[in-house]
């Protein structure tokens, strides 16, 4: 297993609250890795200090490191817009940007690339193909993303991720808002993407995790309780707590 | 048994007069907002419109305007749509930068307390303070009464109602729209224009009430914008404006001058209702692209 984020020692504090107690973890290449545990065990917040959007709220703290390709994205001289380009994110629900569907799509590639107009809508289509929305919506690209369906919107933020070519795809339960098609055509998507990506997803749906995962880490009060691959985590779990966890006790 | 009934239904007696009560208070308080307004209007238009006249809309006053003779008050329109126009163009400028500021960036930092404190305190400044200021100031910098100082006064007197309600529309765009804007690799900038983006139709509805105030002020305008019956043509001249052209013609002792007051008054209330309306819908046309 090639590790492609690597956390040490990693503890985030909100206000006096202690959100993350000392994680230290690996995250393999081109897999994905799912990150599960009841509500408030700070999955979201390790989701989010792997490409700095924790930083955007105030009153965080951060110490410890986190490597991408053995680079430590809290180093001083690092540029921040660079990292989160490198590291796209689903949210739980999908929030378009003000504006047409192609645009949202070209976003990313406009303020990136600067790419001239027959480029930009070579790639608008490739990366709508990609996050399996273009035959959806290849007629109507001009109009407001906001018209489309949440499950539409979903796949659309996700092609608008995609067009700025990151390595790794973050997911705070992308499918949660979702209805159970739309949910699996994301999931279909994640497990083609992975032929590409580094994909990391928060979730609490058990199944999902099953359905999903190639590396599994449980989380529970901040701590990192287990991690392994999928097979030996859902099958041989080391620790009772994740025992309890997965018997469906908590 | 028969007690519990009774307490039960005296209990029901008050509930419903409590709802009763309730649905009046309501009802007084719509009354009396729409019942002001109506007034208002009615006043305006029954003693405005026997007055007004296309001569009104596109004259300036001729010789003896002043004593009942010919002539309108189209350089006061056009003062006043130049006054607040510029004022409130200026005070975008100025107040975007900081409603994105505290809205976005620093909602919570000790500076945004201070200056939201100083937006506050000159909110309630009334105008004539405004336009005493600005007289001093102008008198300082040897600045004549003109169309330039009008238009300074009149930016201190919207910047803080603009900048309250932009922030207002900026702090509830939804966090995870910044969060998917930052995570595509967006700088501060290119975040800030994404949010005004989204925020644009309640920003535009703050510039607009913003020009409904300026527009309507007659005391900060007074000392500092000047009154002149020509039509304005430079920005260090001197400009008329509507309000104080109500004001002027209302104190003359001719009932003809006092009705073309109301003419006037009139004119102005018709567009800040024009702005008002236009503005809901712009607004509505604009919000077509925002996800909610």
């Amino acid at each position: 297993m090639e590790s492609h984020i690597t956390t040490r020692n990693l503890c985030v504090h909100y206000g006096g609250q202690q959100a993350l107690k000392s994680i230290s973890v690996e995250i393999p290449r081109r897999q994905i890795t799912v990150i599960m545990g009841p509500s408030g065990c700070g999955k979201t917040t390790l989701l989010k200090s792997l490409n700095r959007l924790l930083e955007v709220t105030e009153g965080v703290r951060l110490s410890g490191q986190v490597l991408i390709d053995g680079l430590d994205i809290y180093a001083p001289n690092v540029d921040v817009t660079e990292i989160r380009r490198k590291a796209g994110l689903l949210s739980q629900r999908p929030y378009p940007l003000p504006m047409s569907i192609f645009d949202n799509v070209a976003y990313g590639l406009r303020v990136h690339d600067r790419p001239n107009r027959r480029e930009l809508e070579a790639a608008v289509q490739h990366y709508l193909r990609l996050a399996g929305l273009w035959d959806e919506v290849k007629d109507r690209l001009r109009t407001p993303a906001a018209r489309l369906s949440v499950g539409q919107q979903q796949r659309l933020c996700l092609a608008r991720g995609l067009a700025v070519e990151p390595e790794v795809l973050l997911g705070d339960e992308p499918t949660s808002a979702l209805d159970p098609i739309s949910a699996r055509h994301i999931e279909g998507r994640l497990l083609e993407l992975k032929q590409q990506y580094t994909v990391v997803l928060v979730t609490h749906i058990l199944r999902q995790a099953r359905r999903l995962a190639d590396h599994v880490l449980f989380m529970y009060m901040g701590e990192l309780v287990e991690a392994g691959p999928a097979e030996k985590v859902f099958k041989h779990p080391e620790a009772a707590l994740t025992r309890a966890y997965l018997g469906g006790e908590f | 048994m028969k007690d519990r009934r009774a307490s039960h239904s005296r209990w029901r007696f008050w509930c419903h007069a409590e709802e009763s009560i309730a649905v009046a208070l309501m009802a007084f308080s719509f009354l009396a907002v729409v019942g002001s307004l109506a007034a208002i209007l009615m006043t305006v238009i029954v003693k405005g419109l026997p007055a007004l006249s296309l001569a009104m809309l596109t004259q300036t006053p001729k010789g003896g305007y002043y004593l009942g003779k010919e002539g309108g008050v189209l350089n006061a329109i056009a003062g006043s749509l130049l006054l607040a126009g510029g004022a409130s163009f200026l005070a975008l400028l100025l107040g975007l930068p900081i409603a994105l500021y505290q809205g976005v960036f620093a909602p919570r930092a000790r500076w945004t307390g201070a200056v939201r404190l100083a937006l506050d305190v000159l909110w309630g400044v009334p105008s004539i303070v405004y336009g005493a200021f600005g007289f001093t100031v102008m008198l300082l910098i040897g600045l004549r009464a003109s169309l330039l100082g009008g238009i300074f006064v009149l930016t201190l007197l919207e910047l803080p109602i603009m900048v309250r309600g932009m922030e207002e529309v900026i702090r509830i765009t939804p966090r995870e729209l910044r969060e998917s804007s930052l995570a595509l690799g967006t700088t501060r900038l290119e975040l800030m224009a994404v949010i005004t983006r989204q925020a644009l139709p309640g920003i535009l509805t703050a510039v607009l009430l913003a020009f409904g105030r300026g527009i309507g002020d007659a005391a900060s305008v007074l000392f500092t914008a000047g009154y002149t019956d020509r039509m304005p043509t430079s920005l260090v001249r001197p400009v008329a404006s509507l309000p104080l052209a109500v004001f002027f013609q209302l104190g003359t002792p001719f009932p003809e001058v006092q009705q073309r007051a109301y003419a006037a008054a009139l004119i102005l209330t018709f567009i800040v209702l024009v702005t008002s309306l236009g503005s809901r819908g712009l607004a509505r046309r604009l919000a077509r692209n925002v996800v909610k």
